[in-house]
């Protein structure tokens, strides 16, 4: 049974990695007040962006590629993001609607100039990430198998942008404005912050964010773009109100949906998990993100204002 | 006033034509010329009473779905589940069809009857969850559709699998389709369907209800203030679980009528598009029964055109959703439009008063 887990291990914590990203990306939105239904299709436009980054420049860069790839995919993902930062700071609209519209554009415009460019509408790349073990760490008897072992650099990237992200919302006077602005924008706004530009940035971060998640799950075990990431988006939202807008609080969420996911992906060739249908380990993040709804319901941590357009006149 | 009235027409009108000249910019920024695009778009949509009827047929499920998230709508509820109640309903009246070998006229009410159930179930648990926990129903009914996608995933290939393909059910038959020999001649041969019948009847149905009946009247009250609604003596919970169930069993009936109308099995491993196209519907039909029906005929051209666009251009077929993608994001930022119309309207007074 350790040996079973040992050697999913590395494939759960790959598919946890891009679900962490984007859903740190959601908490950045949604503590500011935004709530950003659109992190799928941000998704989608960063794997585009990094494919079409990718394929171009891998015969002449075929290590640096990679990460131009996922570098301009953060960008792409971030200015895209910003109509529905537009949409929902500016012009006050519906945030659920604008990131309904923003999942549609991505995914259709994507596959749009795909064809164009492929014919197909798929975009593959050459080469994915290397995988590398940490020298002495992997040595650790356990411990290294499971986590220092077979590990792609973007993991640890990630796992310093989760403390660094840490750090900002609650260390930093642009981490206190932020909180201010999603619990309060009006009290916030009275003390002298400008609330649209706090939304702004933090709308930009999650796109980036996002962006980045699309990028890492095609260098790591897609290695192609086909106009979906298969509800991922989605997921690192529930892992985001799972995680109770917390960042350690996601981690251990999307850990636990990365998990499940990778156990329901090999569960046929585990005897001992062939008798439980997939169907059951695949629902359960979702059941359990509403039975956590439920139970979380009198005592939620959700940002007070998250959803509602900032109007100053209002009191 | 009356121009007041007719303002959500204007700002549907003004949010299409923008969508239009995107997609135009889109065309030419690949290379294609729009003018050309546009007519084989629309000429594949019109140009035969067998496409009149393949965009009818397209349109079915669309009606059914905007009028499922504009009734929600209605009562303050976001239905952004349509997509995960089209597929229990789906699933469930395919799962009735391919087991039961009955005679048409009674199969086809127990198909029906089972996907208004599916997708009315779908739609009560986040009505029930909003009502007793205050669960925000977008949440939840994000959560619902995948728990609908990786059900559907479950359930096709190991009840119903097709003869040659895991990702998809088996046919149904003759008896449990929509298709009828009468409309199908009529058609040419089309996709056309008795769902389109069933789409208009609900549309009536509907409009009845929120407009002529008591239960709407409540449901009304619920959306626009639910604190005075409940002041009124309204029992808002029981209003708002009615509200999805009936939501829910609309975009059931959708997924019956894409099924085993327009389609004759059910494939795996997508969330169908009407879903979210249905939020631009009740959009752009300001959440009005028969507004509704003018933005999904008009939605199915698109869509039923794309393909003979495709075939004649070199414009990818996608440009139809990417069109509806905009329509919805200009749609949703309309307070640009009622800022320009606004406009216009002071301008015209200043003209007069000259």
């Amino acid at each position: 049974m350790i040996d079973i887990l040992t050697g999913i291990f590395p494939y759960a914590i790959a598919f946890t990695i891009p679900l962490l990203v984007t859903s740190l990306g959601g908490l950045f939105s949604e503590r500011s007040g935004v709530v950003n239904i659109g992190l799928e299709g941000l998704m989608v436009m960063g794997s585009f962006a990094g494919a079409i980054t990718i394929s171009n420049l891998e015969a002449y860069l075929p290590n640096g590629s990679i990460w131009i790839g996922i570098m301009v995919a953060g960008i792409v993902s971030g200015i895209f993001s910003l109509l529905h930062a537009f949409a929902s700071i500016h012009l006050k609209a519906n945030q659920v609607i604008s990131g309904t519209a923003i999942n549609m554009i991505a995914g259709a415009i994507t596959v749009f100039f795909a064809r164009n460019i492929t014919g197909s509408g798929n975009i593959r790349i050459q080469l994915g990430l290397q995988r590398v073990s940490i020298p002495i760490l992997r040595d650790i008897p356990l411990l290294g198998d499971m986590f220092f072992s077979n590990t792609y650099l973007t993991t640890w990237v990630v796992i310093a942008i989760l403390i660094f992200s840490k750090f900002v919302i609650y260390n930093t006077a642009f981490g206190l404005r932020l909180r201010a602005c999603g619990e309060h924008p009006q009290a916030a706004a009275a003390a002298g912050i400008n609330v649209f530009l706090i939304r702004y940035i933090a709308v930009f971060i999650s796109g980036i964010l996002a962006g980045f998640g699309g990028a890492i799950i095609l260098v790591t075990y897609s290695g192609e773009f086909n106009g979906s990431v298969a509800g991922l988006g989605f997921l690192a939202l529930a892992a985001l109100i799972f995680g109770q807008w917390k960042p350690l609080g996601i981690l251990g969420a999307t850990f636990f949906f990365g998990f499940a996911s990778t156990i329901a992906n090999v569960s046929q060739a585990i005897p001992a998990l062939a008798t439980i249908p997939g169907i059951i380990l695949k629902v359960f993040p979702y059941v359990v993100t509403l039975i956590a709804l439920v139970l979380f319901s009198k005592s939620s941590q959700a940002p007070k204002a998250a959803g509602e357009p900032f109007d100053q006149g209002k009191r | 006033m009356n121009s007041d009235k007719l303002r959500p027409l204007w700002v549907a009108l003004i949010s299409v034509l923008l969508g239009l000249i995107a997609g135009g910019i889109l065309m030419a920024f690949t290379g294609n010329n729009p003018v050309e695009g546009y007519i084989y778009l629309f000429k594949g949509g019109l140009m035969s009473i067998e496409r009149i009827g393949n965009t009818l047929a397209t349109a079915t499920a669309l009606i059914l779905t905007g009028l499922s998230v504009a009734f929600a709508f209605r009562t303050g509820l976001f239905n952004i589940g349509a997509s995960g109640q089209m597929l229990m309903g789906g699933l469930c009246a395919t799962a009735l069809g391919l087991s039961l070998n009955l005679p048409k006229p009674v199969l086809l009410p127990i198909v029906l009857l089972a996907a208004i159930i599916g997708g009315g179930l779908w739609g009560l648990i986040p009505g029930l969850l909003k009502a007793r926990f205050n669960v925000h129903e977008v949440v939840a009914t994000i959560m619902m559709n995948w728990i609908a996608f990786w059900t559907v995933n479950y359930a096709v290939p190991s009840f119903f699998k097709g003869e040659y393909l895991e990702t998809e059910s088996r046919n149904i038959g003759v008896n449990a389709s929509l298709r009828v020999e009468w409309l199908t001649k009529l058609f040419n041969g089309s996709y056309i369907n008795l769902g389109i019948f069933l789409a208009i009847l609900s549309i009536i149905v509907i409009a009845i209800i929120l407009n002529r009946t008591v239960l709407g009247f409540q449901l009304k009250a619920v959306g626009f203030n639910k604190d005075s609604a409940k002041y009124a003596g309204m029992n808002v919970n029981r209003n708002i679980v009615l509200s999805m169930v009936i939501a829910g069993s609309l975009s059931g009936l959708a997924g019956a009528t894409f099924y085993l109308g327009y389609a004759s099995n059910i494939q795996i491993g997508v969330l169908p598009s009407q879903g979210f196209d249905g939020i631009a519907v009740a959009l752009l039909g300001a959440n009005s029964p028969y507004g509704a029906l003018a933005t999904a005929i008009f939605f199915g051209i698109l869509h039923s055109g794309k393909g003979f666009m495709n075939a004649m251009t070199s414009i990818p077929p996608e440009i139809g959703d990417t069109i509806i993608a905009i329509i919805i994001y200009f749609a949703a930022t309309s307070l640009l439009i009622h800022k320009f119309l606004d406009k216009i309207k002071a301008f015209i007074k200043g003209a007069r008063k000259k």
